[in-house]
């Protein structure tokens, strides 16, 4: 090409000296290509999963934790309806203690809708109706009384939400307001350091216990909110996407915790990301427009899915 | 117009509001002091009957030195307290309560009737409340609640007819209270859902949620909701001049029940009572007197309420 | 099937039973004594119901309950509403808006804002006695009815319209200040982007956006106007009729005195000279009417208010 030189500005009287222009650069665009070698073939039979997956292979997929897996709770055909519209059909799963089950899905197929059944949530939104059994330990929890369910069975939200008061405070809630005799501050003092320390929490807020919850970052208030669920020792502890809001070092933090929480409770977790599904869970539980597709181990639901919906799924057709 | 010059024009019509203000509150001082002046600190004691001292005031000779000041206002001041401070403590109790029932217990049909008639009464004029008061109320009272020998034990005092504190306390909170209940419903209602939801997941029944929760929330606009009430209930005249009696007395507490029935005149309502007597000189000043106390009072009310929003701050909670 | 949510079940403490209980009970009596109210003023005002007392003037006869209407007190509400909403509307949206686009120096806003909060607190009563004094002075005759003797009596439509705009005067402000305030601020910029002067957006781009809110306060502040007795009564004197003040039909109408509905309703009471409760309901209905009809309009006004600022 020819090189072409910039045309010279136009000189007026007042011009002061202000030296040559600076050089043009010609973008080259006749180059070859540079060739990019393929990754090298390892044993690991990666390359099987890949295809069945779409990603890399370098998740590491988590230790089962050792021990029986005691069923603690069980939907059994449970349909959500809100007025006229179907949101969950017939679904049943088991729910264990030692494990992570993870309910993925695309956007409103139910999961987040099923899982607020399972500690009756459902019931606040007026219109809802809901049929089937869901047991706790085998007790029908509709003859439960629903605070001592919530006590048993606690919820973390999407949005992080401590109450406006100290840490301590948040997370001695749900201790307080239980019965009519409120519980002395050094009672509670043992059970709030404790609940901090399984949530990971304790050495970054140990020493500031009155200082006010809001003034954490996204990602300790998260873990304040699993500690405040946690308090009150439950038997499941229910996640409605805890880490979508939160930064990739703190989702990470939290999913840290939550499998070495999954030996105490057991863990429900709804995800919309599927490596995070991947990372942590046992089981998966697959819902599609209400229903639930496909249950089955995690290696089995992304390795060699046996619903042709699951595989496109799993495969990234539809999200 | 350049924008400089339309800075100083509405600046300079601010300037003249605020000193109109200003010296109005001036005004009222200045023309208040001869009567504080003449009277020290007894002004603010007890002692002889407000009404007759009044008349001595305004029969005082033309001559400015022998102006007549004697006044021994503590009647009227105790007669201020009892009726503000009755109706506030009672409406705050009371519209806490019925915006806890609105916000929560209520089903929603009846909300939809109830809460346009609360903010509807909030508007109605204090003169329809007096008359109800006076046409109905007060025979009513002294028809039927105000018995013979009630009448008898006070009587060498003070005269009972149905015009009282009871009815002047009663009417006043019914007058307060829907701009109360308006306040503090809005602020309820403004709480975060994921507050309330979060406490109802840990298994905290409706009642604490709403106890612990929304209203330690609400408590600025609780406040600010008391502060309102109070200004309005100090500046109350006519309603107070028609209902609460027609003598300066200061109710007995020691009278025991007959504490309510007896008559008593507020500040405000002294001053509607005997406002034609302005253009008599000590008459006059002592009635700026009034409305000094009365001044005083309001200016104080607003800077505690800006002083008790504060504290909350500091836990999120925004006033 | 899922079992609707109760409102109290066995597991709550004795603390929260007696709360719920409180709260139902609070709500009842809400409900009660706010059905009583409505239901007894209207029973009455139905009751004495009668339209000719509308256009009919009121006689000063001794026996008021066989002599006149009250078109006058009417008259006199209207006069008063309208002659107060004159001053305290321009004057409200003039602090309103230096508060909140300009409001330099800040101690001086600060100042202003504070007196603007003095004159919401203070009772009117107390406002009325100062305008009272301030309307007999001399120098300020022209404005007030011409009694005879050449005292300056300081009682005139002019003189309590005056002092009404300071009732509604913080309303407006308020309203107004709020309507500004929820202007987002990229409306502003755009205005200035595009080469207007503070002034030209404010008159162009920002008042008309707060119209509804300014609409608002002005409401308001006409609702509280036409409910308030104490200064009426201190400021426009006894008298039932319409009296004009000297010097030209309108002029002299606004020079003059006469009453509002309130003062009607005050002085047909027992508290006043009256022995017509029938009229004094029945004004008092119609004022109910007045107000209730005002509310209306705010809420309406409320209602409609959302520009769409954002898309």
């Amino acid at each position: 090409m020819d090189s072409l030189s910039p045309p010279e500005p136009p000189r007026s009287e007042q011009d002061v000296v202000l030296g040559p222009p600076p050089p043009v650069r010609r973008i080259v665009i006749d180059r070859d290509p540079t060739v990019v070698a393929p990754p090298a073939a390892n044993g690991n039979a990666p390359q099987a999963r890949a295809g069945a997956l779409g990603l890399a292979s370098s998740l590491r997929r988590p230790e089962p934790s050792p021990g029986p897996k005691v069923e603690r709770m069980r939907t059994e055909s449970v349909s959500i309806a809100y007025g006229e519209k179907p949101a969950v059909s017939g679904v049943t799963l088991p729910v264990r203690q030692g494990e992570v089950l993870a309910l993925i899905g695309p956007s409103g197929c139910g999961k987040t809708t099923l899982l607020r059944s399972l500690n009756r949530l459902v019931e606040i939104t007026p219109t809802a109706t809901r049929s089937g059994r869901i047991t706790l330990d085998g007790e029908d929890i509709d003859r439960m009384e629903v605070t001592a369910l919530r006590r048993r069975v606690s919820m973390v939200f999407q949005q992080p939400n401590p109450f406006p008061m100290s840490v301590f405070d948040n997370v001695a809630y749900a201790l307080r307001e239980q019965g009519s005799r409120r519980p002395r501050k050094d009672a509670l003092y043992n059970h709030v350091g404790d609940a901090l320390v399984r949530a990971g929490l304790w050495d970054e807020v140990g020493a500031t216990l009155d200082h006010p919850a809001l003034r954490l970052s996204g990602g300790q208030q998260q873990r304040l909110c699993i500690a405040r669920a946690l308090a009150a020792r439950p038997e499941v502890l229910l996640l409605d996407e805890p880490c979508s809001a939160l930064d990739p070092r703190s989702t990470q933090v939290i999913e840290e915790l939550i499998l070495k929480l999954r030996d105490e409770v057991a863990v429900v977790i709804v995800t919309h990301n599927m490596q995070q599904a991947l990372r942590i869970a046992d089981h998966v539980g697959f819902m599609y427009l209400g229903e639930l597709v496909e249950y089955a181990p995690a290696e089995q639901l992304f390795g060699t899915p046996r619903q042709p919906r699951t595989r496109e799924y799993v495969a990234g057709a539809f999200g | 117009m350049s924008d400089a010059r339309v800075e100083r024009i509405l600046g300079a019509v601010a300037c003249i509001v605020l000193a109109l203000i200003a010296g109005m509150v001036v005004f009222v001082f200045e023309k208040a002091w001869p009567s504080f002046a003449h009277n020290g600190l007894a002004w603010f004691g007890g002692g002889g009957d407000v009404d007759l001292q009044l008349e001595d005031i305004f029969n005082s000779p033309a001559n400015p030195s022998d102006y007549v000041y004697t006044l021994h206002a503590w009647p009227l001041l105790w007669g201020t307290f009892v009726v503000t401070a009755g109706a506030v403590l009672i409406g705050i109790v009371f519209s806490l309560l019925a915006a806890i029932f609105i916000v929560e217990f209520a089903p929603a049909r009846i909300n939809r009737v109830l809460e346009p008639v609360v903010r509807l009464l909030a508007a109605v004029p204090s003169v329809v409340y007096g008359l109800i008061g006076i046409l109905l109320i007060v025979p009513f009272v002294g028809n039927h609640l105000i018995s013979v020998e009630r009448q008898e034990s006070v009587a060498n005092v003070v005269q009972l007819d149905g015009a009282c504190l009871g009815v002047g306390v009663l009417i006043l909170t019914v007058m307060i209270v829907p701009i109360m209940i308006a306040i503090v419903v809005d602020a309820l209602r403004a709480v975060p859902g994921g507050w309330t939801e979060g406490a109802a997941a840990l298994g905290v029944n409706r009642w604490r949620v709403i106890w612990t929760i929304s209203v330690r929330t609400a408590r600025p606009a609780i406040v600010a909701a008391a502060v309102l009430a109070t200004a309005r209930a100090l500046g109350e005249a006519i309603m107070l001049s028609m209902v609460a009696g027609s003598a300066s007395f200061a109710p007995n507490p020691i009278d025991g029940l007959t504490f309510l029935f007896e008559p008593t005149r507020p500040l405000a309502s002294a001053l509607v009572e005997n406002v034609e007597g302005l253009s008599v000189v000590p008459f006059g000043e002592t009635l700026f007197a009034f409305a000094a106390i009365l001044l005083v009072s309001s200016m104080f009310l607003s800077l505690a309420g800006f002083a008790a929003k504060q504290p909350m701050r500091k836990y999120g909670v925004q006033p | 099937m899922t079992p609707p949510p109760t409102g109290i079940s066995d597991g709550w403490p004795l603390r929260d039973r007696v709360g719920y209980c409180a709260a139902w009970g609070a709500g009842l009596t809400l409900i009660g004594v706010a059905a009583a109210i409505v239901i007894y003023m209207a029973y009455r005002g139905t009751q004495y119901f009668d339209l000719g007392l509308l256009l009919e003037s009121p006689n000063a006869t001794l026996n008021q309950a066989q002599s006149g209407g009250f078109r006058d007190p009417i008259v006199g509400t209207a006069i008063l509403l309208v002659l107060s909403t004159l001053i305290a509307a321009p004057l409200g949206v003039t602090i309103a808006v230096w508060l909140t686009e300009y409001g330099r120096p800040r101690w001086l806003a600060r100042t202003v804002e504070s007196a603007v909060e003095v004159v919401a607190g203070t009772p009117s009563i107390v406002l009325a006695m100062f305008g009272l004094v301030f309307f007999q002075q001399q120098w300020l005759g022209f404005l007030t009815f011409d009694a005879e003797g050449g005292a300056v009596l300081g009682r005139s439509f002019i003189a309590a319209a005056a002092m009404m705009s300071l009732i509604a005067l913080p309303l407006v402000v308020g309203a107004t200040r709020e309507a500004l305030n929820a202007i987002p601020g990229h409306v502003r910029e755009a205005s200035y982007a595009l080469g207007k002067t503070k002034a030209a957006t404010i008159r162009r781009v920002l008042l008309p956006a707060a119209r509804p809110g300014i609409g608002t306060g002005t409401a308001l502040g006409m609702g509280r106007v036409a409910g308030d007795t104490a200064i009426v009564v201190v400021l426009l004197g006894a008298t039932l009729q319409i009296l004009n003040g000297g010097g030209g039909s309108v002029f002299g109408l606004f020079r003059g005195t006469g009453s509002t509905l309130t003062s009607y309703v005050y002085y047909n009471s027992p508290a006043g000279e009256g022995l017509a409760p029938e009229k004094a309901y029945f004004a008092a209905f119609v004022l109910l009417v007045v107000v209730i009809l005002l509310n209306f309009v705010v809420t309406r006004i409320a209602h409609g208010k959302d520009p769409g600022w954002t898309r």
